[in-house]
């Protein structure tokens, strides 16, 4: 039975975890359980009793589970995947897409090679959404504060929207700095004055 | 020429100062490399990366390049420390409740006190104890271990890995007891009123090397000259870093959002080495609480690295002897003379020492003539002979 595995996916933001559970379901692992919090972490881990854990790489509880496999006597293993090396692209997309998975108790490698690649690809969708979701959201704080250090210029200067704007450039040119610094400059300085 | 790029692993602390120094005033530029400073959610994590190549060098618990080259705990993989780059600067800290229930066995509240203070402890907590630490392999746990076995401990401490910055959450959640961690980290959850600073790691071992400059055994075969530049790079930092003057430029630039992104409040107080243990409390001068150059600090000792060996194995089922073998060798004492000798740095003359031999700060046979040492002792007043297997 290819797919009859528990998987464990160690996750806080909810969206997330339903993206990975998702990807999995479509996949044909159907006994997925996402531990959210990790305060309990040894005990969580025990009572799903899981084949293969799933964490994200820039998860700080990552160091949990370090702790798990490297304790003694345990009877819950779980070894970070990598300890297995003979599969260098698995690795490297996997480590890419920002992907750690921990293996309890030997499992076959043919048994987690296409777990692996479905949850490779479901983190990579995530990852990149996260990663758009913040630039936009930056681009978002970034246009409010040069639409507030044009309104600092305009009154201060009397000018106009574009000239205002064209003196942010050519200050941020002049200097070689980004106009988002000079505005954030102005702002702060403006705030402090007035 | 354009500097070589090197791809450095970090974990936000204050002991992360020679890296980001040897950045941010272009210690490394002089030497024709630029260190870009990759910032690491986890000390698995920094590992794996740069087991697998995804990093050129990181800073690491000492004793992290030790258990992984003897297969302990992920990947197993040939690590060795070029050099030590800081000593000390740990802080161990306990519940409110729990610094209570000491006081009420009539503990006096000292910060330096580790005889009295552990046996306080001992006496107040309930059995298991329960402590955090960074990481499995980390001096952080090593202190812990001696200082509580040598103080009386029986039942064996339950330990707990928590990564620094949730410490304080930890202890407010009554998931931990106690807590080892490197500063700012200590100094953070007295900042937010959970816990109590009952003894900095320096009391229990003066001159513990705490992180180490970690690099694939390989790449050094394969890039010796990257190699060398880079130890004298960070050696520069270490040097700048040393000068009590510098310290309060280098907090500011630690405070800054890319690196630690704290206040320098906290920054200053291990930088200074003046600790608040309790919350408005007048600080507590700790000398040498944390240092970068003085001393040799910046020797990869092999002692050093025996004195880990030694305490890993038993608990780790391995052989001690060959343990030991295996981490002298990954302490690098060879390249630190080869590669650091032109900047006209005074060296020991012996590559390992008794640690714990020095009380006081000792002079010692250096290649130069003599150069000070120590103190290095421990708070029983062992000797660890690195010579010595048993």
């Amino acid at each position: 039975m290819l797919h009859n595995l528990t998987i464990a996916v160690v996750e806080s933001d909810r969206d997330r975890a339903r993206e990975i559970i998702e990807g999995l379901t479509e996949g044909g692992w159907t006994n997925v359980k996402v531990i959210g919090d990790t305060v309990g972490l040894a005990r969580k881990l025990g009572e799903i009793d899981p084949d293969l854990v799933l964490i994200d790489l820039a998860n700080p509880d990552r160091d949990l589970l370090e702790n798990l496999s490297a304790a003694s006597g345990a009877t819950q293993r779980p070894v970070a995947m990598f300890v297995d090396r003979s599969d260098d692209e698995m690795t490297r997309s996997a480590l890419a897409a920002g992907l750690s998975a921990y293996v309890v108790d030997g499992l076959r490698k043919e048994r987690i090679k296409p777990v692996l690649e479905t949850a490779i690809a479901r983190f990579q969708m995530v990852s990149q959404m996260r990663t758009e979701l913040e630039a936009a959201k930056r681009a978002l704080a970034e246009r409010k504060t040069i639409d507030r250090a044009k309104g600092v210029l305009m009154r201060a200067k009397s000018l106009n929207e574009d000239e205002a704007y064209g003196l942010l450039r050519k200050t941020a040119m002049d200097q070689g700095r980004k106009v988002i610094d000079v505005a954030e400059a102005l702002v702060t300085a403006s705030d402090l004055l007035l | 020429m354009t500097p070589r790029q090197l791809d450095c692993g970090y974990v936000p602390l204050v002991d992360s100062a020679p890296l980001i120094i040897a950045r941010a005033l272009n210690f490394d530029k002089e030497e024709g490399i630029r260190l870009n400073l990759l910032r690491q959610p986890s000390w698995s994590a920094l590992r794996d990366l740069l087991a697998l190549g995804h990093l050129d060098c990181a800073q690491m618990l000492s004793p992290l390049p030790i258990a992984m080259s003897l297969g302990l705990g992920g990947i197993p993989c040939r690590i060795d420390a070029l050099m030590v780059l800081s000593v000390n600067g740990n802080t161990i800290g306990v519940s409110n409740a729990l610094a209570d229930a000491m006081r009420g066995n009539g503990w006096d509240s000292g910060f330096q006190t580790p005889f009295e203070t552990g046996r306080h402890l001992l006496a107040a907590a309930e059995a298991p104890l329960r402590v955090g630490v960074p990481f499995p392999f980390s001096m952080h746990a090593e202190l812990l271990h001696i200082w509580l076995e040598r103080s009386g401990l029986t039942t064996p401490p339950q330990i707990i890995t928590i990564p620094p910055p949730r410490m304080a959450e930890a202890v407010a959640n009554d998931q931990i007891d106690a807590f080892c961690v490197g500063e700012p980290w200590g100094s953070q959850a007295v900042e937010a009123g959970v816990s109590e600073l009952i003894l900095p790691g320096r009391a229990i071992w003066q001159f513990a090397p705490e992180k180490v400059l970690a690099v694939r055994h390989r790449w050094i075969e394969e890039e010796p000259m990257t190699v060398a530049a880079l130890m004298r790079t960070i050696f520069h930092a270490c040097r700048w870093l040393d000068k009590q003057d510098n310290r309060t430029l280098a907090s500011e630039i630690l405070m800054r959002s890319e690196y630690l992104d704290l206040s320098d409040s906290v920054i200053d107080r291990a930088l200074m080495g003046r600790i608040l243990p309790r919350p408005g409390s007048i600080g507590e001068d700790v000398p040498g609480f944390l240092h970068f150059a003085r001393s040799g600090a910046t020797f990869p000792w092999r002692s050093q690295a025996a004195w880990i060996a030694h305490r890993l194995a038993p608990r780790h089922g391995l052989n001690r002897e060959t343990a030991i073998a295996a981490a002298k060798a990954c302490f690098r004492a060879d390249l630190y003379r080869a590669n650091l000798a032109s900047l006209g740095v005074d060296m020991p003359g012996a590559s390992e020492k008794l640690e714990g031999s020095m009380i006081h700060r000792t002079a010692v046979a250096s290649v130069k003539g003599d150069m000070i040492l120590g103190p290095d002792a421990f708070f029983d007043g062992s000797i660890f002979d690195p010579t010595v297997v048993g």
